[in-house]
């Protein structure tokens, strides 16, 4: 069995009638040591999908272990890099990378820990905002923070929410080498989710299309067979790479046409009929016109 | 030119202008349809023994007007401590456990309203056993059980409102209970506390005057009431203004705090 092991896993939000379907049937494994990359529309269900892997939520069906376990609850030994930083706002820097570095090696001494939090801002190039608070920092800082905050914990799996996304092109190639980097030192297992097929492609040993949403699921996984180190300036020419771009972003843009989608929509229709008086109506709420009942199945 | 130089000093001249317009009230009333009112000048000459001499002591319940004004304040210390010591754990309570807030939401939205001069009888009952305590303890019951809504409702809303964010790092770095109580749920609570402590302190300084003037104990309070038994009307002026004044004061005090933590 795969290290990391999804099998038609499910999920959707809200109950009866407002319920939207997000994820459908997905499938995915992983091997240990594996980096994979998940490429995705936005809103397609690429942060449902990494916050089901970390155990923040709970999937309607379907099953997913690591290292043969069951998923249940979140724990550290997933480090996650979410979309939104999540960084603790009256906690600075160095505090909020010791708060995650305490939990996880609690018996280091003291200087032991300081000395680990300090190489990760530094590797972040984040030392000059040590002790700065999260809202003193620009977003991507945030980022640098939180991308070194997951580094620090040392886990056996990285979970990586577009963590470059609010990059500049420098910044971010930066930290994309920083982390092909890391990952290659230590052969750590890293599932990436990104909006970018090249970051994908430069980064990954898989990468795997996400088709649009709703009822969003795992395309066929196309592997990067360029050799590593692999260079971003002769990467652009590589006849391989070029391909293999070609290849993912066709896929997903045949599945968002396929995607034929019916939406059902309560429209509110101008009001020209009278209000429905026998509708159940709470006090307080705009009362329910009659043509407002009627559910409307559009095409896009 | 001149029209500049007056908005320069409007902060302090508009105030006095309301201050002023009061006072010919006052003097308008007291010398027309209320005649037993002191005016403002008597009110002034009568009074000023205690203003001026704010410290001092004469008899138990003839003393300046700042340390009538101590002893209120140290007794609303004790209760307003009380209230939040009660009220904000109940408030997280509330803002954690939906059953909880369910089974204690009602009994909280019924004993709210009650006013402490209902309360007050009820605290003297229950520490009639004290003896010669029971007015001051019935009186910090009373404080405490009028003072610690604001702070109750607050924190739990503050608890409510913790962005999802702040919780999922709690989840995934695995935190202890204690310590995402105190990394976590504390710190994104209290900007939202302070505004329930604030309040707290608004009612608790409002409690402590009924209370001093049922139970006759020196302060602000009891100062007024026995003054009012005098028939000495101007102190009962006297002890409306410091009563206000102080208010006032706390107000801002707790409202500079608040703002540090909203900030931060
Ligand atoms: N807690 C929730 N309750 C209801 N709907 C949700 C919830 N979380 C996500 N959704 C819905 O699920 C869909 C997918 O959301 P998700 O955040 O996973 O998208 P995404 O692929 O990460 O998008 P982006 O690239 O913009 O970050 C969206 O339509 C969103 O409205
Ligand atoms: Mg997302």
């Amino acid at each position: 069995m795969a290290y990391l092991q999804l099998t038609n896993v499910s999920k959707g939000f809200g109950s009866n009638g407002t319920r939207s379907e997000v994820l459908k049937d997905i499938n995915l494994s992983v091997n240990k040591g594996e980096f994979v990359a998940i490429v995705g529309y936005s809103g397609a269900g690429k942060t449902t999908l990494i916050s089901l892997i970390a155990g923040l939520l709970k999937p309607d069906s379907g099953t997913m272990t690591l290292n043969d376990l069951e998923i249940a609850e979140p724990g550290p030994d997933r480090g996650i890099v979410f979309q939104n930083y999540s960084l603790l706002p009256w906690l600075s820097v160095y505090e909020n990378i010791l708060l995650a570095v305490d939990q996880v090696f609690p018996n280091w001494a003291a200087a032991k820990k300081e000395q680990h939090v300090l190489k990760y801002i530094d590797m972040v190039n984040l030392t000059p905002a040590r002790e700065k608070k999260p809202h003193e920092l620009s977003g991507g800082m945030r980022q640098r923070v939180s991308v070194a905050r997951a580094l620090a914990m040392d886990p056996q799996i990285l979970l990586l929410d577009e963590p470059l996304g609010a990059l500049d092109a420098l910044t971010r190639a930066t930290l994309q080498d920083e982390i092909s980097r890391i990952w290659q030192e230590n052969q750590k297992t890293v599932v990436l989710i990104t909006n970018d097929p090249d970051e994908g492609i430069y980064l990954a040993d898989r990468i795997i299309p996400l088709t649009a949403g709703p009822n969003a699921t795992l395309g066929p996984s196309f592997k990067v067979e360029i050799p590593r180190p692999r260079d971003r300036k002769l990467l652009n020419h590589d006849p391989r790479f070029k391909e293999l771009r070609r290849e993912v972003v066709g896929f997903m843009q045949t599945s968002k046409q396929q995607q034929h989608a019916t939406l059902t929509k309560k429209l509110i229709l101008p009001d020209i009929e009278p209000e429905d008086l026998s509708a159940p109506r709470r006090f307080g709420s705009r009362p329910v016109r009659r043509n407002e009942i009627k559910e409307v199945a559009v095409d896009l | 030119m001149k029209n500049n130089w007056l908005k320069k000093i409007d902060w302090i001249v508009l105030p006095l202008i309301g201050v002023g317009c009061v006072l010919l009230l006052w003097q308008l009333s007291c010398s027309t349809w209320a005649k037993e009112l002191p005016s403002p000048a008597r009110t002034w000459t009568n009074s000023k023994d205690y203003i001026l001499k704010p410290f001092e002591k004469r008899g138990e319940m003839d003393q300046g007007i700042l340390r009538f004004t101590w002893y209120s304040l140290i007794l609303v210390a004790k209760g307003y401590a009380l209230a939040l010591i009660l009220g904000t754990p109940i408030g997280f309570f509330l803002g954690l456990s939906k059953t909880f807030a369910k089974t204690f939401d009602p009994i909280i939205q019924i004993l709210r309203p009650v006013s402490p001069l209902a309360w007050l009888p009820l605290g003297l009952v229950l520490f009639l056993g004290a003896g010669k305590n029971a007015s001051e303890l019935g009186a910090l019951f009373t404080i405490a059980v009028c003072a610690m809504w604001p702070t109750v409702l607050n924190t739990a809303v503050g608890v409510r409102a913790i962005p999802q964010d702040y919780l999922n790092v709690a989840k995934v770095l695995k935190l202890s209970r204690t310590k995402t109580l105190f990394k976590v749920l504390i710190p994104a609570t209290l900007p939202y506390m302070f505004t329930g402590f604030r309040l707290s302190l608004g009612i608790a300084w409002l409690v402590i005057v009924a209370a001093e003037m049922l139970t006759g104990r020196p302060g602000v309070g009891g100062f007024l009431w026995q003054e009012y038994n005098a028939l000495i009307y101007e102190h009962i002026i006297l002890c409306i203004v410091t009563i206000g004044v102080v208010g006032f004061v706390l107000d801002r005090l707790m409202s500079l705090v608040e703002k540090r933590f909203k900030a931060a």
